[in-house]
């Protein structure tokens, strides 16, 4: 357990060093930093001079390794952009854009994981084949088109939610959260739709497969014929074995999540990191990218690790393995 | 023998499913439309002379106040939407039928090596291919697309767009055919066949893509039919969120980022209409591919 535990932590670790030199060579190769860095009237000596002093000409291992302490002492430079600081910049945008992904994943769990077991265990049924028809429209529309069609209905036409902005937001010890408010949460609803209804419908067709193989398991076949209550059967026994593959995709999906949270915080103009990181990408702000990029390769490695640890919470059998 | 049966069997799956039939229709006329172009539609999009302001805004032609010259409506410029539309499906197919085209060479010939080589070449392959798939394809195009920014220097990157978006769509859709060229080809380095050619002494390539290739092309066929519908959405929303792109050479993407200024406005047809024109095509596309993939997988039929 604790060499299971020991062995992913060092594997993170190891993707976290991946990501870094990445962002690194971004920093380091793409573009000048000191062309960035300063106008056309400074003379070529004192670009030299602000190259040797920033250590641009230091051997690369070296470079590489003064990059990796400083970002540990959360020292992330600053953008070519505005000139404030890269950390400050993307604190700032923490809180919208992770509030946004865990409320679309739970909007897609909570639809998509009854859906899963409905159609599973009713695969004739009118309405599972009418999820099932809707399911295959949803995955080739567009994440964007959701978006407009969303604001359309609900924005413009019927006019009940706002289609832009986060809302009222209230601040909580410098996290400013909009799920304290209502206006927040009007605000809210629209982008966690769209962005969660991509995940659900994968949360559901995974769900789906999962159930209906275990159904299929010599386990379910003898409890029904012992006579378990179905109820009981479809909930307890059948559930509570497809719970693994759910919890392995909340990990997988959230990589899903954040990627098309930049397409979602566009369309809806949220202050959020994937809108930082769009601005980013068109003023060629490389500092602001590579953070962007560490940034989110640490959530990914986080939750992944997380959910590492739900398995042998969930899946007995993990830790019999162990102590053998 | 075999192959004729089989021919003959997909051919009589597909007079049997509607959706089928409706899905090639709609993907053919669309693509027919895009590929004469130029001598269909009525105005030149790239040619300012060719339309005019005070065509501007119409109605489509049911509806009040419309010219019946133009069907589906104009835009603000006064351009009829039914060019506009044809010209931008027939980029957004161009850089998405290239786009696979690059990832389907660089995948397949990476997935093929990879498995006939196997050891440590194919563990450099997997674990490139294991990276990219943890990051998603739109932050891969979108990061390909930033850095061809810092790279290329300012006066030729307009006449680039159209390239490096391709490339960065190849380079975000190319570990789908690795995977499933290499997971075949494992599968056929053990056939007898695939053994008596190597034991002829014919070179490598040869192996590789007179005696393999022929006999993996099913499963790569519908990984081609997914990737191409997951290809036109990815250019779409890259040109979209105004990454891809510019506004002068407008790609079925840009016309909706153009349209969503008329959101709030009256004139509906705009965004809509574009819009509809991407969904029928990608929803068309991703129907012929799950047919493809039951054609070629009988077991899930």
């Amino acid at each position: 357990m604790v060499y299971f535990i020991l062995k992913r932590m060092v594997q993170s670790v190891f993707v976290m060093l991946a990501v870094a030199f990445l962002a690194f060579s971004l920093f380091r190769f793409v573009g000048d930093p000191i062309t960035q860095m300063t106008g056309v009237e400074t003379s070529v000596e004192d670009q030299e001079r602000l190259r040797e002093e920033l250590g641009l000409n230091d051997p690369f291992v070296y470079q590489f390794a003064r990059f990796t302490g400083d970002m540990l002492k959360g020292d992330f430079g600053f953008s070519y952009r505005t000139r404030q600081p890269v950390a400050d910049m993307i604190a700032d945008r923490i809180p919208a854009t992770l509030e946004l992904g865990v409320v679309a994943l739970i909007i897609s769990l909570l639809v998509g994981v009854p859906a899963g077991v409905y159609t599973a265990l009713k695969p004739r049924g009118v309405l599972t084949q009418t999820i099932l028809m809707t399911t295959l429209v949803g995955v080739s529309i567009p994440t964007f088109v959701i978006g407009i069609m969303l604001i359309f209905i609900f924005g413009v036409q019927l006019g009940w939610l706002p289609t832009f902005g986060r809302g009222g937001t209230v601040q909580i010890g410098g996290w400013e959260s909009s799920l304290f408010t209502i206006d927040g949460w009007r605000a809210l609803l629209l982008p966690a739709i769209t962005l969660g209804v991509y995940q659900l419908t994968l949360t559901m067709r995974l769900v789906r497969a999962e159930m209906m193989e275990v159904m299929r398991s010599d386990y379910i076949r003898f409890a029904m014929a012992r006579g378990v209550p179905m109820g009981r059967l479809h909930y307890k026994h059948a559930l509570a074995n497809t719970l693994v593959p759910v919890i392995t995709i909340i990990g997988l999906q959230f990589g899903g999540v954040i990627a098309f949270s930049i397409v979602t915080e566009s369309v809806f103009q949220w202050p959020g990191m994937g809108l930082l990181f769009l601005e980013s990408i068109r003023f060629v702000d490389i500092p602001v990218m590579g953070v962007y990029l560490v940034v989110i390769a640490f959530f990914f490695v986080l939750v992944n690790l997380v959910v590492d640890l739900l398995y042998v919470a969930i899946d007995p059998r993990l830790r019999i393995r162990d102590v053998q | 023998m075999i192959d004729f049966v089989k021919k003959y069997e997909g051919l009589w799956l597909f007079v049997h499913s509607p959706a089928a039939i409706v899905a090639a229709i709609v993907a053919a006329v669309i693509l027919l439309g895009a590929v004469f172009a130029p001598w269909i539609a009525l105005v030149n999009p790239y040619d300012l002379a060719s339309f005019s302001l005070f065509d501007g805004l119409l109605p489509p032609a049911w509806l009040d106040g419309a010219n019946p010259k133009y069907l589906l409506g104009t835009d603000d410029q006064g351009r009829d939407m039914i060019s506009s539309i044809l010209y931008g499906a027939r980029l957004s197919l161009v850089i998405g039928l290239s786009a696979l085209t690059i990832a389907a060479v660089l995948g397949v010939g990476l997935g093929l090596a990879a498995g006939y080589y196997g050891g440590r070449f194919d563990a450099v392959v997997m674990r490139i291919a294991d990276v990219q798939l943890a990051l998603p394809a739109i932050l891969t195009a979108l990061l390909i697309d930033g850095i061809a920014r810092g790279i290329l220097p300012a006066a030729i990157q307009q006449d680039l767009r159209v390239a490096v978006l391709t490339l960065a769509i190849a380079l975000s859709l190319w570990v789908n055919f690795a995977r499933t060229a290499r997971a075949s080809t494992f599968v056929q380095m053990n056939k007898e066949y695939v053994q008596a050619a190597i034991m002829m002494g014919q070179h490598p390539l040869r192996v590789m893509f007179v005696h393999i290739l022929p006999n993996i092309l099913g499963p790569l066929l519908v990984i081609m039919t997914v990737d191409l519908a997951s290809a036109i959405l990815l250019e779409a929303t890259l040109s979209f969120l105004g990454i891809g792109l510019p506004a002068d050479s407008p790609s079925l993407g840009t016309l909706i980022r153009i349209g969503m200024q008329f959101l709030l406005s009256g004139e509906w047809w705009i965004l809509w209409i574009p819009t509809l024109f991407l969904v029928m095509l990608v929803v068309s596309i991703n129907i012929l591919g799950d047919f493809l993939r039951d054609v070629f997988n009988p077991r899930l039929r």
